[in-house]
């Protein structure tokens, strides 16, 4: 493999201290950025998603502790490698030398993610006049651009607006603008487009694909749409119960998912040319993480589950060079298991359907 | 924001209107008037309603009496100090009650904001519990009770502090009440600013800003605090109340030549011209910071400011 | 990929191991135990120590306004002069040296302690006599006189609630339900009462009527409700334009039955906490007329006017204005503390901050 590695976390457990108990929300996940690729991290609310990309960020919120594990941040900004471990940071390092400047952060709300009594434009220069100390001209041609890059008509004029004269696309347009402000390595969007329209959802992934391109970032997305994914991850990791279960380039996890969990995710999966009366759904609810394991966290919502799911945790088993999943039908001894018929064909359907568009 | 400004002055000039109609009425209905003296012939009481205006009508007289109110012309007292205008009476009490409710105003919302910044900082800890019980504390004690227990202590048993107010030593024996007055507003501003802040340490904006990488001093000034204190006109309202209300009493207690004792005198002496001339000028001061409270209001968030601008754009 | 190669430990395997579970458990969802609101409202409340400690102390208040006064024997109006400026003396406390009778006077050469219960020197007349909370300038017993005082304090509190809850409240609703011209003229009118201030019109009521508990009443009635009709109003503007309330009406509901019976019901812990936090600002604008002189006329008293009085000789006799002092205290505190509980109670979005 030649490609550079951006990021790279091992065995990370992050819990939590409730009322109700430790809630042991990241439980060992081991994850790996490439330069200039997509990363899509896929699943049901409360897998773990955001904590895992809020720890790369430095910004669990106190009760949040992190168990073991590390994370480690190759930086290539200035031409020379820095190898750099993020969990060694103090709060006030990673303000100073990660935080918007390196790694920055694109949240799911953008309603709500701007500061309502700061114009647009401030909020964009403020990080560029902190960490370069950029003077305040140059500082604002640079936001002028920024906003034109990210699709703002008339920027100049933008730039004294405050975030509710704005609608909640231009808010996150805003957003991703002061994101790149300082020319991050890293882009994170924890779920950029739920919030949003479904119009102008296609738009801000269109425009976050367009930056990668014109600026070589990579970029991490939280998501719980697959369609998301599909549109722009190159590798995907899907998440159930704080633990990776299956992790693959993008066509692996959609042409040839393995672990249970991504058969139901693909299946409930609304699309045009599914004729079934219902839609499918995973049945069961979102694994408590405030109960102890015992064995495989989704073995009681997995119709395929088996006697050893009750009892062991599966290790993750490698399928490709690229593709694992964490469930033991993949084991040797195991009952040889495929995919529902249903999920088949919508896979192949989906299949036709790209190469039918490959052409263009 | 033009138009938001105009409605607020028109609610204030028609607020202050009321309240010198009512005041008016009230002088007009009201027995005992300086004319009544039985000493007075028919054709003198005649002369003197003629020069006071009295003989006109109602409307003119309330006319004339708005003019002469908001001219500065309030009469003279009665009973306090025979014949003398009340004006002159005001002139040297006015600004030692605007002084020590300036201090007060001052000491309290500086304290109140560090200890409810604090105390949101530090959220679950023995500072958030100390600010907690001070606050309940400010709020459920009447000024006097601070005023007399500061009296008592440091006043009369430590003498650190004059027990009562003397015109010599202003600076020192106005210690003791701008503290009894600032508690309230010590613990009403500490226990807003610690929920407000609370709110908008949990914000999205702040884990953005936090996610920008700037330093934690800029973080809560500029994107918290700011945020946090926008709404405190809400409680600004009961603040200037608490400290007209709490004014009158501390000003008793330590003897303070101000306006609040002057109307403590003057109710219990019932010089009416008195009473109506303070009742106007506290309703006028308590309106004329609201308003002035409204418009900074405006002018410090922008989605008041700005709110007749707003052109929505479909991106 | 080196990181996955520590997955590689051996596991050991029963014969079962791979022979597709019984999964008849599937499918099923799993319910976590919910609690009805009402019982969620009462076990936050109790968690809330503040909150309880508050409702217990007021319950003590309300049970010594009741029957403080008959507790012994004497009368809040009885005046025995010979009896005046006694310090507090209580049975058996006295044996530990406090409450003894006994109190520090300030004199010309120097601090003195007196009993003038009793006296080693001579009889007094007063060694079977016991004024638990000592006696004022006219010999009357400031333990009763105290919860006389605080039964006013009480009245006031239930004025201040009666006010938010039949004034406030309705034209609150009123106001923000029918909305339009109707609104922004009771709005208004609230508005420039609101800008007069409290202590202004309290004090023109004075001058208009006596001094006296129905004018305070009247007082209150004129200006307590503005903030209620406030936080009413705001939350039926939340509430009327929901579905249900849309719902009830496409059923043919009339607007006063959409008020009172649909709209009123889910705000209601709104306003009881509202009414709550009125409480404390009656009692304190009592407390302050009365300081002032405009309150209860005597003999009656309030602890206000209790204050009031004992301030006039609180450097020599200050034990005369602890005792009220600590009652209204008392009152406003645990008062205050139980509005505060009963937010948190209600408000399950400040909860868990």
């Amino acid at each position: 493999m030649n490609k550079d590695k951006v990021l790279s976390i091992r065995d990370l457990s992050i819990s939590f201290q409730t009322s109700a108990g430790e809630v042991n929300a990241i439980r060992g996940v081991n994850l790996d950025l490439y330069q200039g690729e997509t990363l899509a991290i896929v699943g049901e609310s409360g897998s773990g998603k955001s904590v895992t990309v809020k720890a790369i960020m430095g910004i669990l919120s106190g009760n949040g502790k992190v168990k073991s594990g590390t994370i480690d941040f190759t930086s290539r900004k200035s031409g020379e490698e820095m190898k750099e471990e993020l969990l060694s940071f103090s709060k006030k390092e990673m303000r100073r030398r990660i935080n918007g400047r390196r790694i920055a952060m694109v949240f799911q709300d953008p309603m709500t993610s701007l500061n309502p009594t700061m114009p647009i434009g401030s909020q964009i220069m403020e990080g560029m006049r902190y960490h370069y100390k950029t003077n305040k001209k140059e500082a604002y041609e640079k936001a002028v651009k920024l906003l034109d890059l990210v699709g703002i008509t008339e920027p100049e004029k933008r730039m004294k607006s405050y975030p509710h004269q704005l609608s909640g696309g231009m808010r996150q347009r805003v957003v991703i603008a002061i994101a790149l402000s300082c020319d991050p390595e890293i882009l994170i969007c924890d779920e950029p487009t739920t919030a949003l329209d479904v119009t102008i959802q296609a738009k801000i992934l269109e425009l976050i694909k367009d930056i990668q391109k014109k600026t070589g970032i990579s970029v991490i997305y939280i998501t719980h749409d697959l369609g998301v994914v599909a549109k722009v991850a190159d590798y995907v990791a899907v998440m159930y119960a704080g633990k990776v279960v299956e992790k693959g380039l993008s066509e692996e996890i959609f042409y040839d998912p393995r672990h249970p969990y991504t058969w139901g995710l693909l299946s409930a999966m609304p699309d045009l040319d599914t004729h079934d009366e219902v839609l499918y759904t995973i049945p069961g609810s979102p694994f408590n993480l405030l109960n102890k394991t015992e064995g495989d966290a989704f073995a009681e919502r997995n119709r395929f589950a088996l006697n050893i799911d009750y009892r062991l945790e599966p290790p993750m088993f490698q399928v490709t060079e690229t593709h694992y999943a964490a469930t033991w039908l993949l084991h040797e001894n195991a009952p040889a298991v495929s995919m529902p018929e249903a999920l088949k064909d919508r896979i192949k359907r989906m299949g036709e359907e790209v190469n039918s568009l490959g052409g263009e | 924001m033009k138009r938001y400004i105009v409605k607020r002055i028109c609610i204030s000039a028609a607020t202050l209107l009321a309240i010198l109609l009512i005041l008016f009425l009230m002088l007009e209905l009201m027995p005992g008037s300086p004319f009544n003296d039985e000493k007075l012939t028919q054709s003198q009481v005649a002369l003197l309603n003629a020069k006071y205006g009295l003989d006109k009508p109602v409307f003119i007289r309330f006319l004339n009496y708005v003019k002469n109110m908001l001219s500065g012309d309030f009469g003279v007292s009665y009973t306090i100090s025979k014949n003398t205008s009340i004006t002159t009476l005001l002139a040297s009490r006015l600004p030692i009650s605007i002084r020590i409710g300036g201090q007060a105003v001052l000491l309290g919302t500086v304290v109140g904001l560090l200890l409810g910044l604090i105390a949101a900082l530090k959220h679950n800890t023995i500072f958030d519990t100390m600010t907690t019980v001070i606050s309940v504390l400010g709020v459920s004690l009447p000024s006097y009770v601070f005023a007399l227990g500061l009296s008592y202590t440091l006043g009369y048993q430590f003498k650190w502090f004059p027990l009562l107010y003397q015109q010599q030593a202003a600076v020192k024996s106005s210690v003791l009440p701008t503290i009894s007055l600032a508690m309230f507003t010590v613990a009403t501003v500490a226990r807003f600013t610690r929920t407000e802040m609370l709110e908008v340490l949990g914000s999205d904006y702040m884990l953005l800003a936090e996610s920008k990488g700037l330093p934690g001093w800029r973080l809560i000034l500029i994107h918290g605090l700011r945020n946090a204190l926008i709404p405190i006109v809400t409680v600004l309202a009961p603040l200037v109340v608490s400290l007209m209300t709490g004014s009158l009493v501390v000003e008793k207690i330590f003897s303070i030549p101000g306006i609040g004792s002057l109307l403590v005198t003057a109710i219990q002496s019932n010089d009416y011209n008195v009473i109506v001339t303070l009742a106007f000028i506290y309703s006028a001061m308590y309106i004329g910071i609201m308003l002035a409270v409204d418009i900074l209001y405006g002018l410090i968030d922008p989605r008041i400011r700005l709110a007749k601008e707003d052109d929505y754009e479909q991106s | 990929m080196s990181s996955h190669n520590k997955e590689a430990v051996t596991f050991e395997f029963k014969p079962d191991d791979f022979i597709m579970a019984d999964n008849r458990r599937i499918g099923i969802d799993r319910v976590y135990p919910a609690q009805s609101y009402w019982k969620d409202v009462i076990s936050s409340f109790l968690k809330n120590k503040g909150a309880a400690a508050g409702f217990i102390a007021i319950v003590f208040v309300i049970f010594m306004a009741i029957a403080g006064p008959y507790m012994n024997g004497y009368t809040y109006n009885e005046q025995i002069i010979a009896n005046q400026n006694l310090a507090p003396r209580v049975p058996i406390l006295e044996k530990l040296g406090i409450m003894d009778g006994s109190e520090t006077m300030n004199t010309s050469t120097g601090k003195v302690t007196v009993n003038r219960y009793v006296d080693p020197q001579k009889t007094t007349g007063l060694e079977n006599t016991y004024y638990w909370f000592g006696t004022d300038v006219l010999g009357r017993d400031i333990f009763t006189r105290t919860f006389m005082g605080t039964r006013i304090s009480l009245y006031i509190a239930l004025v201040a609630v009666l006010v938010d809850m039949c004034f406030g409240m309705s034209y609150g609703l009123i106001s923000g339900y029918f909305g339009g011209a109707v609104d922004n003229a009771m709005q208004r009118f609230a508005e420039i009462l609101n800008g007069i201030p409290t202590l202004v019109i309290v004090t023109l009521l004075m001058l208009v009527l006596k001094p006296g508990l129905a004018t305070i009443t009247l007082a209150l009635a004129i200006t307590g409700w503005i903030g209620m009709n406030r936080v009413a109003r705001a939350q039926v503007l939340k509430l009327k334009e929901q579905e249900f309330i849309l719902a009830s009406r496409t059923l043919g509901a009339g607007d006063f039955y959409l008020i009172f019976k649909e709209i009123l019901p889910n705000i209601f812990g709104q306003l009881i906490i509202m009414s709550m936090f009125s409480i404390p600002n009656a009692i304190f604008t009592e407390a302050f007329l009365a300081f002032i002189g405009l309150g209860v006329p005597a003999p009656l008293a309030s602890l206000g006017s209790l204050i009031s009085d004992a301030f006039k000789s609180f450097t020599t006799h200050p034990y005369m204005i602890i005792s009220p002092v600590i009652v209204l205290a008392v009152i406003m505190l645990s008062f205050n503390m139980l509005a505060d509980g009963l937010r948190d109670a209600f408000d399950p979005k400040m909860k868990e901050m």
